[in-house]
């Protein structure tokens, strides 16, 4: 365990990146990933059993639930209810009462529909579920999900399975700056400077699954996540040196071998 | 008798517990959650849970997700 946990309701993770499981080629891929990730909690998505063909793998025989603290989804909701029922689903598959809450507002974008989300929460903090909501990276509505009861903000990098990277930086800062509870960067980042971008910006952690599983080599782009969200969070902890406008020298002024 | 399983309609020689009906379509009650017409049954209500006729069952688990 090291000496700067992520704290979520009481819960300690020894790891800032939280990963996915979608996407992957195999799940041999998936938990080599999960291995050079460092994380500690994962995500999943709650779907019907295939039926049809009952010889296809079972995520969880890839997944060691002693290592790894599972975070199921609401993805593919559009609805308040139907993300309620697929997070009640989810409670039951996984017997935590951890959901990712996402109620999707647009199918292009995957952008939340904030005031669906902001309901859905309620509710589910009523029912006793820990919920940590992907929103939009805004800060008032990270504070309205806040005063619902979110363990947790989630805002958005830039859209799902974009790889664009942090594309408001600003509101990133100020939505850490008002929260009470850990901001997650959820969703947007492309490559491991983006995980470190978000972390020195000061957020809690990130949560990131096509970056890795959609690399030429996922098990390397996993290492370099891992690195990139520890350099990042590091290098916020240090305080970074002022922006300056133009260049001040290294090395001393006086002293210098000049003329002949 | 026919019941509405995971949304397609499935034909089931009488009524079934959750159990049985789990068993008869090969599936591990552990790795599942299963709604029954629109109620969850938790795992201890497995046994006890009988579909019957017009029924509708839904089974699901975890996949790969972000």
């Amino acid at each position: 365990m090291n000496s700067d946990p992520l704290v979520i309701a009481g819960k300690t993770l020894s790891s800032r990146l939280i990963v996915g499981t979608g996407k992957y080629a195999n799940y041999q891929v998936m938990q080599q990933a999960h291995a050079a990730s460092g994380a500690d909690m994962i995500t999943v998505a709650i779907r019907r059993v295939n039926l049809t063909d009952r010889s296809t793998e079972s995520l969880l025989d890839y997944v060691d639930r002693k290592q790894y603290a599972l975070l199921p989804n609401t993805a593919g909701c559009y609805t308040a209810d139907d993300a309620i029922r697929t997070a009640r689903l989810g409670r039951e598959v996984g017997l935590s009462e951890w959901v990712k809450l996402e109620v999707i507002g647009d199918e292009r974008t995957l952008f939340p529909d904030n005031a669906a989300l902001l309901e859905a929460t309620r509710v589910l903090v009523q029912e006793g579920f820990v919920v940590l909501p992907y929103t939009s990276d805004d800060p008032v509505i990270c504070r309205q999900l806040e005063d619902a009861g979110a363990a947790a903000v989630m805002p958005l990098g830039a859209p799902i399975g974009s790889g664009l990277g942090i594309q408001n930086r600003n509101n990133i800062q100020i939505i850490k700056e008002f929260a009470g509870v850990p901001v997650i960067v959820d969703a947007g980042v492309g490559t491991a400077s983006d995980a470190a971008i978000a972390m020195e910006l000061g957020v809690d952690g990130v949560l990131m699954n096509t970056a890795i599983a959609a690399a030429q080599d996922p098990v390397a782009m996993a290492e370099a996540m891992k690195l990139g969200v520890v350099a990042g969070r590091q290098a916020y902890l240090a305080g970074r040196m002022p922006r300056r406008r133009y260049a001040t020298a290294s090395s001393p002024p006086e002293g210098l071998v000049t003329g002949r | 008798m026919r019941i509405i399983l995971n949304g397609d309609s499935y034909d089931l020689a009488e009524p079934l517990t959750i159990s049985q009906l789990l068993a008869t379509l090969d599936i591990d009650p552990r790795g599942v959650a299963v709604e029954h017409n629109l109620l969850i049954v938790k795992r201890v209500g497995f046994d006890s849970t009988e579909v019957r006729s017009g029924d509708q069952v839904e089974i699901v688990n975890f996949v790969g997700g972000g």
